[in-house]
């Protein structure tokens, strides 16, 4: 097993094994530090994808940004209570048996037409240099969707301060 | 080099796994932080297919993506603050105003 086999892995099972635990947890905050290590792992396979880029992304937005929203909503919401409550709601194994029916489903299709899908072989080296291969699609093929997604954040941004203020 | 369909694996897994913290669990934050590993598991298949293809265009769906989860976290948190300061909760069955 060289390094790089080893190395992906390593994080899938770090990734798995964390979402795993962030989804059972009882604390919110445990659940959101779990979930932390999962984005982190995903990170590590973005890199062990060779997107650079992307893995930095990931961590500056996704850990450094996202997840440190969501620890100040859970530290304006109350806690206390929640903790005693029960965290699993009644038809929890009815929805566990539902999720591993459509797991189930789609790795029966996908195993049943594995024969009809011919993908070409791996071209090493394509997407060398990455960051820079990044920038020219985002500012040439995706210009348009680029300056829509500014239009979104700014449409998220108004409606964040609408919905969290207490008289408009 | 792992084969293209261990990155489609992994991320079908970590899919599931969101699935069922969406759909068991009762506190909304914890509902929002399963969609956000859903979209994650999105971002492991369009890069692993990505690189697979040596095209660029999967990575740039990725860097999408993203920016869509932190616009969908802003205004969900943004949502869950306004309900919990009007009904002191943040447990999914107990939001009932629209159930008759």
């Amino acid at each position: 097993m060289t390094l790089n086999t080893f190395i992906f892995y390593f994080f899938s099972a770090l990734a798995v094994i964390s979402a795993l635990l962030m989804i059972t947890r009882r604390n919110v905050v445990h659940s959101a530090i779990f979930l932390i290590t999962a984005l982190l792992a995903t990170a590590g396979i973005f890199l062990q994808l060779r997107a650079e880029f992307l893995f930095a992304v990931q961590i500056i937005l996704y850990v450094g940004g996202i997840m440190v929203l969501f620890l100040f909503v859970i530290m304006l919401v109350n806690l206390d209570v929640a903790v005693r409550q029960a965290a699993f709601n009644r038809q929890a194994w009815l929805a566990i048996l539902m999720a591993g029916a459509m797991m189930g489903t789609v790795a029966l299709a996908v195993w049943l037409g594995r024969a009809s899908v011919h993908l070409p072989p791996v071209k090493a080296g394509a997407l060398e240099p990455n960051t820079e291969l990044v920038g020219e699609a985002l500012f040439q093929n995706f210009m348009l969707p680029f300056e829509i997604a500014s239009v979104l954040l700014l449409v998220a941004m108004i409606g964040a301060v609408v919905m969290s203020k207490k008289r408009i | 080099m792992v084969p293209t369909e261990h990155y489609l694996a992994l991320s079908f897994v970590l899919f599931t796994i969101g699935v069922i913290g969406v759909l068991t669990r009762r506190n909304v934050i914890i509902i929002l932080m399963s969609i956000e590993l859903i979209l994650n598991a999105v971002n492991i298949n369009l890069v692993a297919f990505s690189r697979h293809l040596g095209d660029v265009g999967g990575q740039v769906f990725a860097i999408f993506i993203i920016t869509d989860a932190a616009a969908e976290a802003a205004v969900g948190l943004g949502i869950i603050i306004a309900f919990f300061r009007n009904r002191s909760t943040i447990l999914a069955d107990e939001m009932d105003l629209l159930k008759w």
